[in-house]
């Protein structure tokens, strides 16, 4: 029988190797799909891993859907790693997006380029309002921030058709549910010419990386609240402020989050419509696990979440798959992930069914967390 | 014929063989110890005749007969039951549920109410079945699981430390049934590392040291010494003392009350104490009078206290958070390592940023360096066995955590140091390197603070003593003068009952 | 009156799959055991019970279906948590995400499909009283098993030996374990119950709520009903009343746009969710109650050597 028993220390190697190993078995699982689907196995393995990459436009566009998942990635890793669970960026998505469409719509013919920077903090600023909902009832009432933020997600998503439908709906858009299209000031810049559509949200995502990794792991704050997430009695103990990590930690996943709603609908969108929710809240979930909680992780796992989709899509167009398939890959990613981790705490022996059974000994004076902890590290 | 026999058992685990080829010889109606300090193997020796652990090699013989006991079921099948030291009792159920769940046969709740009762009264253990158990003190909860045990009419009752929660007096008390117990003919197994009621309660000892046996004696001749000896391999280390300095009042507790925070604690009433620069000032009591909720009271962890109730040379701290407190020189180790003084999955270096903030720049920069270097000068200075400071927390044994923790606070040098149970499950060395350096600390000026379960540490280390009970503390009494009864009667809250020579209260300052 | 019978009639039928998905997570939760996938299996037990539906015709099979989908997606999610120890938070949001795409994957066959002429169900006399009749005896069968189910798992808990073991393991696994009792087994089995009762809730809504496949047709119905066991704080009744009421508000949204009332569609929607947001603030506020009435190790990982 194959049994694990505790390594004695937790295996580094392994922490680096897991997510490969998920991905590995992710790719075998996708592979039998295939010929159940009676499609050349092949033909989508190079659909999902290598058209994505092989030309610069297929770039730019990888680029185009990574930046919204590391951006907001970045801002659930901190905030998973200090235990707060928001679960809820699609909505902070979302109405950062309505803050920022709100914003350029303002705009007329005359305004300056200037607008940009006001449409984006909107962005900011929409998310972290939507966000601080959550922060608020979990302060005030302990309210528990999974369900609050979930819930909101789908108040947004109301609040969104309820604009576009009504109020915001362009008069001269033949009564479809979409506002005006934003005129060419607000739209944020693109890096290079011609098709390319990748703009300046890949940069600030980069700058964003190099920031987060400084916070979390060079900056006294961000330790706080990883201890905050790791052992909450020992910030007690050293009397780090839980209600500062709770606020921190949601404001900035949201602020994230409804930046990359901004950076989606004054960028490639160019205005609000009821699709303008694409499921990056969710995706970015699965990219922050895969990443490790890690910013330098989040960028490979970012990547490798775009070839999902843009795959995903070519599948569709290319072999006729459907496109919810991304969603099973990238759902079987995170499941393989998940069971690939205990490698990292727990060795597989081959035992006789004969030989005594043994239970490894565990520290008997742990306290463990009374929430969901997350075993991370710079 | 032998009731129990373990013949050259041995158990591995990834870090440390816990048990290297032991042997262990139990008479029916013997009262045998397992003699042993922190991490000498007791634990593991009694998971595997108890069932929870199996042997990697060795035999064990129940009668005469050669068993295989692959659970805990099994065990009890045979005749074996166990009280653990920690209980494994469910708070939100009643005793009778609690004893109901512990037994096999398929007796209904009623039946085991009035069965509860019976075994109660014929071993003078006091029991309410009807009452949840959240709401019995430390000493009735291990009342439940001795009952519990009783009722699989045990041939054999192995008891893991059960007199770390008791006061001395309730000891004694539990002695009385034990040796009921043993006169009518069923074995007892006694683990423990305390000397004095080894040597008045049992007949026969084995001793373990680092996973073996190093002797087999009657605990009745042979003294502390001896005995201390073939558990450590040496007489315990001796400890200097100097004569006391006594400098100004630097912690004032007046009037200190709290409400219980959730509905497991303890209301704390009225508490005063003090404690001046240059003395150890003990607390006694037994686990779960208060003592949780005064240090946290005392650490700022729990920031309720009314200010004025707390006074650090005169100042009011009881509003101040921790890091306000050891701006100020109020550092503190609390009783829990792993979790708690220090985060398991971070190395030493990342956890000296708990409560040593002087690498950190004010501008929240950390100096990744200069907290290696800190680090590295602790692990130096106190001694700690570690791969270095990139180690993490929870790949120290327990000593050397321990030796970190109370190093790191301190190293700070505080004006006021308090520690909780600074030597729990420590093993010997470690333990009186810890109770050396508390003691160079109070020469050298500082005020200390230490809370205890070990009378033996507090008569040790303290100049005075306070005892806690019920939420309430004692008035303070000099070591010299003080006994174990008294002390032992101070801890059912009776210290207005003995008339003993005492120190009067200082006047506020 | 006639259309508060109706309205009443229409609450019943609204709880009863609430009521079913959330007492399957009630027994999860007191074996200390939390699922966050309880969207996911619900999804997928709605394709599955709506596609059994559309090829054999038999509602029935169609919710047994539907129990085997929950319980086989739970007993992955069980082995992940129970024996890899792996975080059960994260786990059940993998399974909801999968569930979620792999619903959407299966069902993009099924979406034009109908199914069968709808049964109506009477209890002969009793459905003829004025006002209680119509609004009480025309249920489908499912409405009453809710409720017998409701009032078994009361039993079952609080007057059962096999009950009062699962709330000492969801209290303490530790002790359970150490008195010999096969925790993670008794875990497994329970997340497979919960699994299944979250299944028949998932075929519910699409063989008999609304008989149709639409993706994410459950819409947050899952969530719901985790925030329900928790205000409910863990007891078979108050779920049930819980799942009433939540019933109710869906309901009253619907009612008032048929009533024509003046106010836009997207702002009723939202009405369950807000309500869902309402109720875990005004129970959350006191702390201690919450904790009092929670299995202590909920959400805690257990570890059977230590």
């Amino acid at each position: 029988m194959l049994k694990l028993e505790v390594r004695p220390a937790p295996s580094r190697v392994m922490s680096v190797a897991s997510p490969l190993l998920a991905l590995s078995l992710t790719v075998v699982i996708g592979v039998v799909l295939f010929m159940l689907l009676g499609k050349d196995p092949l033909r989508g393995l190079y659909v999902f891993f290598v058209e994505p990459l092989k030309s610069w436009y297929a770039l730019s566009e990888l680029a185009m859907k990574a930046t919204p998942l590391l951006l907001i990635a970045l801002g659930l890793a901190v905030c998973f790693r200090s235990n707060v669970w928001n679960i809820g960026a699609e909505g902070q998505f979302i109405v950062g997006a309505i803050a920022a469409g709100g914003v350029a719509m303002l705009a007329d013919a005359h305004t300056g380029r200037w607008i940009v920077v006001a449409v984006l903090v909107a962005g900011v600023l929409g998310g972290m309002l939507w966000a601080g909902i959550v922060a608020l009832l979990r302060d005030k009432a302990n309210a528990n921030e999974i369900l609050v933020s979930l819930m909101l997600v789908y108040v947004a998503e109301m609040v969104l058709s309820y604009l576009v439908y009504g109020p915001w709906k362009d008069p001269n858009g033949y009564n479809f549910p979409q506002t005006i299209s934003f005129l060419e000031a607000t739209k944020v810049p693109r890096l290079f010419g011609g098709m390319f559509r990748v703009n300046i949200g890949l940069v600030i995502a980069l700058l964003a990386v190099a920031a987060f990794w400084l916070f979390m792991f060079r900056v006294y704050a961000g330790f706080q609240l990883q201890v905050g997430g790791l052992a909450p009695a020992a910030a007690r103990y050293a009397g780090f402020s839980s209600r500062k990590a709770l606020w921190m930690a949601m404001l900035v996943s949201g602020g994230m989050a409804g930046l990359a709603g901004a950076l989606e609908t004054a960028g490639p969108l160019g205005q609000l419509t009821p699709h303008v929710p694409a499921g990056y809240g969710f995706a970015a979930i699965i990219v922050a696990f895969v990443g490790r909680l890690h910013p330098v992780g989040t960028v490979f796992s970012a990547v490798l979440m775009s070839m999902f989709y843009i795959g995903g899509e070519l599948a569709q167009s290319r072999l006729g798959l459907p496109k919810s398939l991304t969603g099973v890959f990238q759902g079987l990613l995170l499941f393989s992930l998940l069971a690939c981790d205990t490698l990292i705490y727990y060795r597989p022996r081959w035992r006789s069914a004969r030989s005594p059974r043994s239970e490894p000994a565990r520290p008997t004076n742990v306290i463990t967390p009374s929430t969901p902890t997350v075993e991370g590290n710079a | 014929m032998l009731r129990l026999e373990l013949i050259g058992i041995s158990k591995q685990y990834p870090a440390v063989k816990a048990n290297d080829r032991v042997n262990l010889r139990v008479k029916p109606g013997e009262i045998h110890a397992v003699l042993g300090e922190n991490g000498a193997g007791k634990s593991t020796m009694m998971k595997m005749i108890y069932g929870a652990v199996r042997p990697d090699e060795g035999e064990i013989r129940w009668n005469g007969q050669v068993v295989n006991i692959r659970n805990p079921q099994e065990a009890r099948h045979l005749g074996i039951a166990m009280v653990f030291q920690h209980f494994s009792l469910f708070d939100t159920l009643t005793a009778a549920e609690n004893v109901w769940l512990g037994l096999d046969k398929s007796l209904s709740l009623a039946e085991v109410t009035r069965r509860i009762t019976e075994v109660a009264k014929v071993y003078g253990l006091d029991v309410d079945p009807l009452r949840p158990v959240h709401t019995l003190s430390v000493g009735e909860r291990q009342r439940v699981e001795i009952v519990r045990s009783l009722m699989t009419n045990p041939k054999l009752l192995i008891l893991d430390e059960p007199t770390s929660v008791l006061t001395p007096q309730a000891v004694d008390k539990l002695f009385v049934t034990l040796r009921q117990l043993a006169s009518e003919g069923c074995s007892i197994l006694y683990i423990s590392h305390k000397l004095d009621e080894i040597r008045a309660l049992c007949h026969h000892c084995t001793v373990l040291r680092g996973g073996k046996v190093t002797g087999e004696v009657d605990p009745t001749k042979e003294s502390n010494a001896s005995l201390s000896r073939l558990m450590i391999g040496a007489e315990p280390p001796q400890l200097q003392h100097h004569q006391a300095r006594l400098g100004e009042t630097v912690l004032a507790v007046r009037g200190l009350s709290l409400a219980k925070q959730d509905q497991f604690g303890m209301n704390l009433h009225d508490i005063g104490l003090e404690v001046r620069s240059g003395e150890v000032v003990g607390i006694a009591g037994v686990s779960g009078n208060g003592q949780q909720e005064l240090m946290a009271a005392l650490s700022g962890e729990d920031p309720r206290a009314a200010p004025d109730s707390i006074r650090l040379f005169g100042k009011a701290i009881g509003h101040d958070s921790p890091r306000q407190r050891r701006d100020h020189g109020l550092y503190f180790v609390p009783e829990e390592r792993l979790g708690r003084g220090a985060v398991p999955t971070l190395s030493l270096a990342q956890n000296t940023l708990l409560t040593r903030t002087q690498t950190v720049r004010s501008s929240g920069w950390i100096a990744t360096s200069e907290v290696n270097t800190l680090a590295r000068h602790l692990i130096q200075r106190f001694n700690v066995k570690a791969g270095g400071p990139d180690s993490t927390a929870k790949s120290l044994s327990g000593g050397n955590l321990q030796k970190f923790i109370v190093g790191r606070e301190i190293d700070a040098n505080p004006k006021l140091l308090i520690v909780s149970q600074p030597t729990w499950g420590v093993d010997v060395g470690a333990a009186a390197q810890i109770r050396g350096e508390l003691l160079k600390l109070r020469d050298a000026g500082c005020a200390l603070l230490v809370v205890s379960e070990e009378l033996d540490e507090l008569f040790e280390i303290c100049d005075r003593m306070v005892v806690i009970a019920q939420g309430r503390v004692s008035p303070s009494i000099a070591t010299s003068q003080a006994s174990i009864e008294q002390i032992g009667e101070w801890m059912s809250g009776l210290w207005n009952k003995t008339a003993p020579k005492q120190e009067s209260e200082h006047a506020e300052a | 009156m006639d259309a508060i019978a109706l309205l009443l009639a229409a609450t019943l039928n609204a709880g009863t799959l609430l009521a079913f998905a959330a007492l399957g997570l009630l027994i999860n939760e007191r074996a200390g055991i939390v699922n966050l996938g309880a969207e996911g299996i619900m999804l997928v037990a709605a394709i599955a019970g709506f596609a059994t539906a559309v090829h054999t015709g038999n509602d029935w099979l169609a919710l047994t279906a539907g129990a085997a989908a929950g319980a086989l997606l739970a007993a992955v999610f069980g082995l992940l948590v129970i024996w890899l120890n792996t975080n059960q938070y994260a786990t059940g949001l993998a399974l909801s995400l999968f569930g979620s795409g792999f619903s959407a994957f299966i069902g993009i066959r099924y979406t034009q499909e109908k199914l069968s002429e709808r049964a109506h169900y009477d209890i002969p006399v009793l459905s003829d009283i004025p006002f209680i009749g119509p609004a009480l005896f025309r249920q489908h069968p499912m409405v009453y098993v809710a409720i017998a189910l409701t009032i078994a798992l009361a039993w079952f808990m609080y007057r059962s030996r096999a009950g009062l073991v699962l709330r000492a393991v969801g209290e303490s696994p530790e002790s359970a374990h150490a008195l010999g009792y096969p925790v993670r087994r008794i875990r497994l089995i329970a997340v497979m119950v919960g699994g299944a009762l979250c299944g028949i809730s998932g075929a519910y809504i699409s063989v008999v709520y609304t008989p149709l496949w639409v993706e994410g047709m459950v819409a947050g119905k899952g969530w719901i009903a985790l925030a329900l066991t928790t205000f409910a704080t863990w007891r078979p009744t108050r779920v049930l009343l819980g799942a009433y009421l939540f019933g109710g508000v869906t309901m009253l949204q619907f009612h008032l746009q048929g009533e024509g009332v003046q106010i836009s569609s997207q702002l009723l929607t939202m009405l369950p969710y807000l309500a869902t947001i309402v109720v875990l603030v005004l129970i959350s506020r006191n702390a201690t109650w919450i904790r009092v009435n929670m299995p202590a190790s909920l959400g805690k990982p257990f570890f059977p050597g230590g």
